[in-house]
């Protein structure tokens, strides 16, 4: 299998690595070329799969204790050194417990620090609201320079942190819990920050998905497929910047939009989204996937992704939907029936 | 211990440096004055003394590193920058106008000479920390400089970097408290009690002194002192009088953030020169 650009290290390496455990290894990986790289956590180097570089690197590894806004503010600080910190801790307390010190410390002095914030949306289903994180891409991409990316797997979670490496900015990635089912089938695909990945293309629809979402609209678009609808599938791994340009080819050539994210439909994916729609000016059929205004119940992740309706089936009914809606056709749509 | 030559030669700086702090906050419209001249002493012992620093380089790799955690103290800092001759001081003019490179906050992307941008209490220590640290990981021997207020200290933020810098043993890094007692609201010992201020970092694990942070030989000592431990950060809690130097501004709550009319800009400049 080709590797991924600069990595030595692939998924076949291991037998079924989770999001979690390939970020720990790639991370190491890197870390033991690139010795600018420090890694730092709020005791949860086990739990995130960080300490993976602890085992390797112990002199460049820094537990920090229960402290986020700590941790946060001692990376900025360290990169005055040179350094690029890579922080990691569950996304509620990265997102929300240090919000201040990511927007002040890291984003408005403009520092080289990556979150690789772990635990996102509800993967850790059974520990409840408090451990759910259901607000990160709202506030994150709120925070002026920050880069956002929502990787769908494994394989994309080591593209994405290699290229957050490589790249001279705030950077803050979200994962899941680590168990989460592969969406792609190497790490060998085209992967830019900011370039949306075109997984399947269509005429009737376009989903626009991201992190673990987006396996479930590979899953509805087959399952529409078998009952003569094409849809477009958008991998929108990068939430900010946004592609936009993919949007609005989207939105020209299919004028129907759903978007599913593991995440509130205030201020994530789904808005981001129709921003650029709104912006545009064109009539566009739209629905947003996600948590709708509400903390969710305590549960299986699988479980709490259908019953939010944002699982392949929870996709297929919005398809149906969205199929039905009617809106101002324009001139700019020749394929309007 | 400074000599008599170079200490009448601080002080003088401190005198003119106070005037023009006035001046700025004449012009500007109204800056933090009052914790302006309680931290004064500290940063120019800091900025005149101690501190391995060329204005001529601000990005220089090897400087000492320096944190006005109490960022509202900017006003201070941006004159001393300026006499330093990291810009040219006839820009204060600007300071606190639209579109200016001067806020009361220092922005480090926007003001040569400043480190870290700060105003939000409470990050100070948790940055310099982090620049400590990151000296001692690439193996370079500058030294970080932090100045909290000491209402500042009520932050839960700074008891975590506090407990975080005994524990990494960051003798690299220096702190020091402008405990002038007095904050937005009043006496910090009426609105949350601080004392034992001292105590309480030396449980955390910091060498900590305690003098009169207004003394420059007092200050520089303990430079001395931080630059010689090799096993814990030192804490400075350093006492002083909020609004120093000018006789109707000192001690006095109001003159935490003030503007200044002619009659009192001249009242102030007098005071100072007889100081």
């Amino acid at each position: 299998m080709a590797k991924a650009q600069g990595l030595t290290w692939t998924i076949d390496d291991a037998d079924h690595m989770t999001q979690a455990e390939i970020y720990g290894e790639v991370l190491t990986q890197i870390g033991l070329k690139n010795k600018r790289v420090v890694a730092l956590t709020a005791d949860l180097a086990r739990s995130t799969k960080i300490g993976k570089f602890e085992e390797k690197i112990p002199e460049r590894f820094y537990n920090v204790g229960i402290a986020e806004a700590n941790m946060i503010a001692v990376a900025a600080g360290m990169t005055e050194a040179g350094l690029i910190p890579v922080v990691s801790t569950f996304a509620t307390f990265a997102s929300m417990r240090a919000a201040e010190f990511v927007r002040t410390d890291m984003c408005y002095q403009k520092r080289n620090v990556k979150i690789i914030a772990t635990h996102s949306g509800t993967s850790f289903g059974q520990a409840g609201t408090t451990h759910h994180c259901t607000e990160d891409l709202a506030i994150m991409r709120s925070f002026a320079g920050m880069t956002v990316i929502a990787p769908a797997d494994a394989f994309e979670t080591a593209r994405a942190v290699a290229a957050a490496i490589d790249f001279d900015g705030p950077v803050y990635i979200r994962i899941g819990r680590g168990f989460e089912p592969p969406m792609h089938k190497s790490m060998d695909f085209d992967f830019e920050i900011g370039k949306a990945i075109k997984l399947r293309d269509g005429r009737d629809l376009t989903i626009i998905a991201t992190g673990v979402a987006v396996l479930q609209a590979m899953e509805a678009a087959e399952r529409a497929a078998g009952n003569g609808v094409s849809v477009r599938v958008l991998d929108m791994h990068t939430v900010k910047p946004l592609d936009e340009d993919a949007v609005r080819e989207a939105l020209m050539d299919t004028r129907r939009i759903i978007t599913v994210e593991d995440h509130s439909v205030i201020g994530g994916l789904g808005d981001a989204v129709a921003d650029v729609i709104a912006r545009s000016g064109k009539g566009c059929a739209f629905k947003k996937l996600g948590y709708q205004d509400c903390f969710a119940m305590v549960g299986y992740y699988e479980d709490l992704q259908h019953h939010y309706g944002i699982d392949a089936d929870g996709i297929i009914d919005a398809i149906a939907l969205v199929l039905k809606a009617e809106f101002e056709a324009d001139e700019d749509w020749e394929d309007e029936i | 211990m400074l000599d008599a030559k170079e200490r009448r030669k601080l002080k003088d700086k401190a005198r003119e440096l106070r005037e023009k702090i006035v001046e700025v906050t004449f012009t500007c419209g109204g800056a933090h004055i009052g914790g302006a001249f309680s931290q004064h002493e500290i940063l120019v012992a800091l900025y005149y003394k101690a501190m391995r620093i060329d204005p001529k380089r601000p990005a220089w790799e090897d400087r000492d590193r320096f944190i006005l955690s109490k960022g509202h103290g900017g006003v201070g800092h941006a004159v001393i920058l300026g006499d330093l001759g990291y810009y040219d001081p006839v820009l204060l003019k600007d300071f606190n106008k639209t579109g200016s490179p001067f806020g009361m906050h220092l922005d480090r992307l926007k003001v040569p000479g400043v480190d870290f941008s700060t105003g939000s209490l409470g990050h100070g220590l948790a940055l310099g920390l982090g620049a400590a640290m990151g000296a001692r990981q690439t193996g370079k021997d500058w030294r970080t400089y932090v100045v909290m207020s000491d209402g500042e200290c009520a932050e839960g933020s700074v008891w975590e970097a506090a407990m975080a810098a005994a524990n990494f043993k960051a003798t690299n890094l220096m702190a020091f408290v402008d405990r002038n007692r007095l904050s937005l609201d009043g006496p910090t010992e009426s609105l949350m009690r601080l004392d034992p201020l001292d105590k309480k970092f030396e449980a955390f694990g910091w060498r900590t002194l305690v003098i009169d942070g207004h003394d420059l030989d007092q200050i520089l000592d303990a430079v001395e002192i931080s630059r010689a431990e090799t096993e814990r950060p030192v804490m400075v809690i350093a006492n002083t009088i909020k609004g120093k130097g000018v006789d109707f501004m000192e001690e006095k709550t109001a003159w935490h953030y003030g503007g200044l009319d002619e009659a009192m800009r001249d009242a102030a400049l007098a005071s100072i020169l007889k100081s």
